[in-house]
């Protein structure tokens, strides 16, 4: 024991990338179901004869998709990727510190007990209404906790590191943390009930765990899009494009192309995004100057994602021919492709006139997946792929799968958002069509029928892409348990697979 | 002036400022490399040798106790 050299400590690393499938495969599901319904409402009440229809009803589960692929999939995919990535570009080892394992146990396991009550208490139907920010007042206190707990490892370990600088992904990461920290605390005040007085002077109201916002109205609305849309920040893009900056580099053993454009493009991104939020709420009640001020600064977002894409792209130069070899760079390229699409589309779509149709419609929908399954959902994959044979020290079960999966993921992305495209930009023409006295020229239930095709065009698009996920799956499984064993000098950068 | 155009201004004030520190800051990356006081690319190297026996980049002067 005591001579063997040190090593880079994997295990709770590993904890995370399994709950990134497991909880990706449940969320992925649950999407596809909800999918089907909006296609064939049928679907709502398919275990009605059980006497079940409570709990697959499209609102009962919507939340639980939300959030198990936000705060199960990609959470576990970010945390997973930071036990990697944080040892390695601060050469220091968790085995090094029996304070940093223990917390960094302790973060996995609380956070499988927020997970469980999530579930069950989303299942349920126990809700704050707030989207993304569901969770009743417990569990936002055992999230603190768990998020306590997460930024206790990543200082601990950038305190103990050997390398000085820190490498631009642990930048990222850490503005990951203060970011949600910052969010969460604000957008989630609230009051449990039972504490509260009516204006008729009633105590005591309601189940002990239900809470209400210490915000009310517009400035409920306000705060809770400053959170959304920055969750969308520090949750689907910041923390992404932190394992890009690592990952890519990594496997095509080329450098980052300017590690001056990813600072610039890092305190850029921090400056722009937190003042887009109002682009949520354009021609509601807050003020027209915040309206204002969120899509100028959407327009402006382009230019900071772009730069952070586009040094990815370069990032390749002269080494394009892996995109062809490499299934696991392909994952990269399109995730970072994706990114600058869905960072095109959103500024474009908060722009006034166009937030007039875009906005209540199907095309929000698809602008949403675009970014999470083209861009986070690859970026994580990829990261899985090139952890696997590391942190296993065995080959990638299977090159010619996982180039199959590619396609097949492919397919069902491009089919969900060019449905999702056209079926919003119908509804929000169709919404507000009328003739020449203002007569509204469509009820609701046109636009209902017009947008079925589309609709199951989403469905077969998404359960292409949930097949891709088992597909990936079965590959991470295979190589864990029967991936040939490899030697340390096999893992320099391209990862080995076997054909 | 009321509350909310102080705001206004206050907001405006507060932009204004923040984008002449991203300027600079610009500035100061290109300029002090071309003055060769630093060299930021050189840290692109710390993905690519990452393995815990490679040499760090730049090594923290207090740690050579392992
Ligand atoms: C430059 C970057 C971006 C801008 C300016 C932007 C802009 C927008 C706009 C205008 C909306 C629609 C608001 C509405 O009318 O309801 C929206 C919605 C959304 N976007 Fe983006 N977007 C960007 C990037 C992304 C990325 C990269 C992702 C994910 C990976 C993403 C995820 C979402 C989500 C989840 C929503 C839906 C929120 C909801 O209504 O529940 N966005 N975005
Ligand atoms: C198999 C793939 C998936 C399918 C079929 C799917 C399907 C759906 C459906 C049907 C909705 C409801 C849309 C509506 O209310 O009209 C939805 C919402 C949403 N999904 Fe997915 N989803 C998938 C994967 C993902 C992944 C991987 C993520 C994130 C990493 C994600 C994030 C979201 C978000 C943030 C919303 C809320 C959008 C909004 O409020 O505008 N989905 N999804």
């Amino acid at each position: 024991m005591e001579n063997r050299p040190l090593e880079y400590d994997y295990t709770v690393a590993k904890m995370f990338m399994l709950t990134t499938v497991l909880l990706g495969a449940v969320g992925m599901l649950i999407g596809v179901i909800l999918a089907s319904e909006m296609a064939f409402p049928g679907v709502n009440t398919m275990l009605g004869s059980l006497g079940l229809n409570e709990f697959t009803n499209f609102s009962r589960l919507r939340p639980l998709h939300t959030d198990s692929v936000i705060f199960g999939f990609t959470l576990s995919g970010i945390f997973a990727t930071w036990y990697y990535v944080g040892q390695r570009v601060l050469k220091v080892s968790m085995a090094e510190s029996k304070l940093l394992m223990f917390l960094g146990k302790m973060h996995f396991w609380l956070y499988i007990l927020v997970v469980a009550a999530a579930v069950v208490s989303l299942f349920m139907g126990i809700t704050s209404s707030k989207e993304y920010a569901e969770f009743e007042w417990p569990i936002d206190i055992a999230v603190v906790v768990v998020w306590v707990t997460w930024g206790l490892g990543i200082f601990g370990l950038i305190g103990i590191r050997r390398e000085r600088s820190l490498y631009i992904s642990i930048w990222y990461y850490i503005a990951t943390f203060l970011g949600i920290a910052m969010l969460y605390l604000f957008n989630n005040m609230e009051i449990p009930t039972i504490l509260a007085t009516s204006p008729a002077g009633e105590t005591g109201i309601g189940a002990w765990y239900h809470s209400v916002s210490m915000y009310s109205g517009t400035n409920d609305a306000l705060v809770q899009w400053w959170y959304g849309h920055n969750a969308v920040a520090f949750g689907f893009t910041v923390p992404i494009v932190a394992m890009i900056y690592y990952f890519l580099p990594k496997e095509s053993g080329q450098a980052v192309y300017s590690y001056k454009l990813s600072l610039l493009s890092f305190w850029g991104l921090m400056f722009v995004y937190l003042w887009a939020g109002g682009h949520h709420l354009l021609f509601s009640t807050v003020p027209d100057w915040m309206q204002t001020m969120g899509s100028v600064f959407s327009v402006v977002l382009i230019l900071p994602s772009w730069g952070s894409a586009i040094n990815m792209l370069l990032t390749m130069k002269g080494e394009w021919q892996q995109v062809a070899t490499s299934p696991l760079i392909k994952f990269m390229v399109l995730a970072s492709t994706f990114y600058m699409f869905s960072t095109l589309e959103g500024p474009i779509q908060a722009i006034k006139s166009v937030n007039a149709i875009a906005h209540f419609t199907d095309w929000i929908v698809g602008h949403v997946h675009d970014g999470t399954l083209g861009w986070v959902g690859f970026m994580i994959m990829a990261a899985l792929f090139h952890m696997a044979p590391r942190v296993f020290k065995r080959e990638l079960y299977s090159k010619s799968l996982m180039g199959t999966q590619f396609w097949i993921q492919t397919l069902g992305v491009v089919l969900y958002f060019t449905s999702m495209w056209i079926a919003g930009i119908t509804q929000g023409m169709m919404w507000r069509a009328h003739d020449e006295y203002g007569n509204l020229a469509y009820s609701f239930i046109d636009t209902v029928t017009a947008l079925h095709p589309y609709y199951t065009i989403r469905a077969v698009g998404g359960l292409l892409y949930l097949i891709g996920f088992f597909m990936f799956a079965y590959n991470i499984y295979k190589t864990m348990t029967s991936g040939r064993r490899v030697e340390e000098s096999e893992l320099q950068s391209a990862s080995p697979m076997a054909a | 002036m009321d509350i909310f155009q102080l705001q206004g201004y206050a907001y405006f004030g507060l932009v204004t400022l923040m984008v002449v520190i991203l300027y600079s800051y610009i500035y100061h990356l290109y300029s002090s490399e071309k003055k060769g006081t630093k060299d930021f690319e050189k840290y692109g190297n710390m993905a690519l040798n990452d393995e815990i026996d490679d040499a760090p980049v730049e090594k923290i002067s207090k740690d050579e106790k392992k």
